[in-house]
């Protein structure tokens, strides 16, 4: 028999398998047939994977391009069109690099704990809603790879093993530096992740599940959950920063102190997992804030994407919403990056134990009574019970601005001090800065300050340099 | 049961078993700690098995994700010496205790029948997963959750006050 006789009648065959298995039905309705999830399940996660690593790439060089931006420099621009090619020149050449393992190292952890590092950031985006559902004739596909009923927690369950990457790699590389950053990084990773996790508890009362489909599905009804609980999205973004490890709370990395932090013996493409790992974990935050906070796929001042049947142009529609709040946190995180100092050590505990941590549980009990009250006096679940949320949020937040913050985090340091204390100490150190020549850096002030304030080794924060300064 | 869900069952059952074989012959405690971690990962997916995703994802966030990142981050404190010097920490009196309550809880296992044990009905099927627990927690057993909240709060005091106490010392 030759094989152009055979092949068309294999081929209807083939086809008519393939139709038992991936039977038509109605586009509106999620598919019955196990083998269209299977199928549509795999397709996902290789375009998400891949995506998902392009993106990071990319944020590679959208992170030197915005440093450059904000320094006034031009950036990356020699490898291809703007610099694009760069990720690849950067990825080929930490391919190219020996690697090197210390003779004490323990080396089976020393050899998994970049994987360690970079896999929960990933795996956290199976579960975040990226679009709305996209109708086939196969059937309505859900445009999250996995839409767990769990998907809430199995964020904060998997995120919050990102820390045995750093905690094995400080320890396993029988380094000082190294293990001084991972204890760092350990410390301060258990710390604000309690603050994270209680900071979301007001958005699972609002939405009284732990899917995040419902979460979504709740803000579009209610109006986004940064409007009605604006004071756990602010906890939440703080304690996004000091998970993901970045300015103003890189001290596991702090390479002024400790050369590089957890992976100062790390070499070659090692050494650039943990890279990934971080821009992969500002990525993961970025989405479960949109997804939280922020509506996730939703479109703002309409109801057209939530209403009615589901068509792809909404599909591409509201994933390109989902991908610009993404985006704008994204960039936030460089910008801060970019533009504030690092935290002391016992000023980043004290923030996160002293301060963000009761905030956080007192919040949870505003909102619960609130929530209560306003079920009781009648107000509707929707915009009403939104605003009225809004009001409460607003009073709150003036009264944490005005009158908790006096003289902590925001207003200047000099705002707790008496009038005649003030003008003692102006005077005092107005003389040393007269003398230096030019203006005196921020960080001579900073310690200055901290050694002649010994008494108080609350939070001085960047107020009472400029008070100096401009003094 | 289909053969998918039982290539399933022994798939996981055999990791934990084999991870928690793993972790009690291991000499250096960060090494034991990781196994214990994949025994918890592979219960989870037991759990998920039984269409019980809330436990499943409680387990790998409470006992992966907290209790065992301390218990880590402890070892690395007290094992901050080359560990092959460390003096292993399993003595032979240890063992065979330990020896001793393993043979007991699997001649409990043995003795057990699926009969033997209280029957459950099975939970309507909902699209809320944390109502049904939030539900049983906070009303028939409201009085076990309170006990086992301020045992704990009570366990977190005393670890405050002996903190304190060494400090002032």
């Amino acid at each position: 028999m030759s094989l152009t006789a055979i092949s068309p009648t294999m081929a209807l065959d083939v086809l008519a398998d393939l139709s038992t298995w991936f039977p038509r039905q109605d586009s509106q309705v999620a598919p019955e047939s196990v083998y269209t999830f299977a199928l549509a399940s795999s397709i996902k996660l290789l375009v998400v994977f891949t995506l998902y690593m392009l993106g990071v790439a990319m944020l590679t060089l959208a992170e030197r391009k915005v440093s450059a931006w904000i320094q006034d420099r031009r950036g990356p621009n020699r490898t291809g069109p703007f610099g694009l090619l760069q990720p690849v020149a950067d990825g080929l050449k930490n391919l190219m690099k020996e690697e090197v393992r210390p003779a004490d190292a323990d080396k089976w952890l020393f050899i998994i704990a970049p994987m360690l590092a970079f896999i929960p950031a990933m795996l956290t985006w199976a579960v975040l809603p990226l679009a709305s559902p996209l109708p086939t004739p196969w059937g309505l596909i859900s445009m999250s790879v996995a839409s767990l009923p769990v998907g809430y927690l199995f964020m904060l369950a998997i995120s919050s093993l990102g820390v045995y990457g750093m905690v094995l790699a400080g320890w396993s590389s029988n380094n000082k530096y190294a293990l001084l950053g991972s204890l760092r990084s350990s410390a301060q990773m258990i710390s604000y992740e309690i603050a994270l996790g209680m900071s979301t508890i007001p958005v699972l009362l609002l939405a009284g599940n732990v899917s995040l489909n419902a979460i979504v599905e709740q803000q579009a009804h209610m109006g986004w959950n940064v409007l009605s609980l604006t004071i756990a999205w602010f906890i939440f973004l703080v304690a996004a920063f000091a998970e993901t490890n970045r300015l103003p709370f890189d001290l596991p990395e702090a390479e002024a102190e400790l050369v590089a932090g957890y992976h100062t013996e790390y070499s070659g493409m090692k050494f650039s997992l943990f890279f990934i790992a971080e821009y992969a974990n500002m990525a993961t935050m970025s989405g479960l804030m949109s997804a939280l906070f922020f509506g996730g796929w939703d479109i703002p001042f309409t109801r057209w994407d939530n209403e009615g049947e589901f068509t792809v142009v909404k599909t591409l529609a509201t994933l390109a919403t989902f991908a610009a709040k993404t985006g704008v946190f994204l960039f936030l995180f460089m910008w801060v990056r970019w533009t504030l100092p690092r935290f002391r050590y016992d000023q980043l505990m004290t923030l996160g134990w002293g301060i963000m941590l009761p905030l956080a549980l007192g919040y949870i009990l505003v909102i619960a009574a609130a929530s209560l009250a306003l079920d009781a006096l009648g107000v509707p679940r929707g915009v009403p019970f939104s605003l009225s949320l809004l009001v409460l949020n607003i009073a709150i937040g003036a009264v944490l601005l005005w009158w908790g913050d006096r003289g902590k985090l925001l207003s200047p340091a000099s705002a707790r001090l008496g009038q005649v204390e003030l003008a003692r100490r102006r005077a005092r150190s107005a003389a040393p800065s007269s003398m230096a020549m030019g203006a005196p850096t921020a960080r001579t002030i900073a310690v200055a300050e901290a050694t002649q304030d010994q008494s108080e080794p609350a939070l001085v924060g960047a107020g009472t340099v400029s008070d100096e300064v401009t003094n | 049961m289909t053969p998918f869900y039982r290539f399933q069952f022994y798939l996981f059952a055999l990791m934990a078993i084999g991870a928690a074989l793993l972790f009690v012959t291991r000499k250096s405690p960060v090494s034991a700690a990781l196994w214990l971690v994949n025994v918890m990962f592979a219960l989870s997916g037991l759990y998920v098995m039984l269409d019980a995703p809330f436990v499943a994802a409680v387990q790998v966030l409470v006992y992966a994700g907290a209790i065992m990142v301390v218990f880590v981050f402890v070892v690395m404190l007290l094992n901050l010496g080359r560990p092959d010097q460390l003096p292993d920490l399993r003595e032979a009196g240890a063992r065979i205790a330990a020896g001793v309550v393993g043979l007991a809880l699997f001649a409990n296992l043995l003795a057990v029948r699926r009969e033997s044990l209280p029957g459950v009905e099975l939970a309507p099927a909902t699209d809320n997963v944390v109502t049904p627990v939030a539900e049983s927690l906070f009303t028939e057993y409201l009085l076990a959750f309170e006990l086992t909240s301020i045992l704990l709060l009570v366990a977190i005091v005393g670890a405050v006050v002996l903190a304190k106490k060494r400090a002032g010392a």
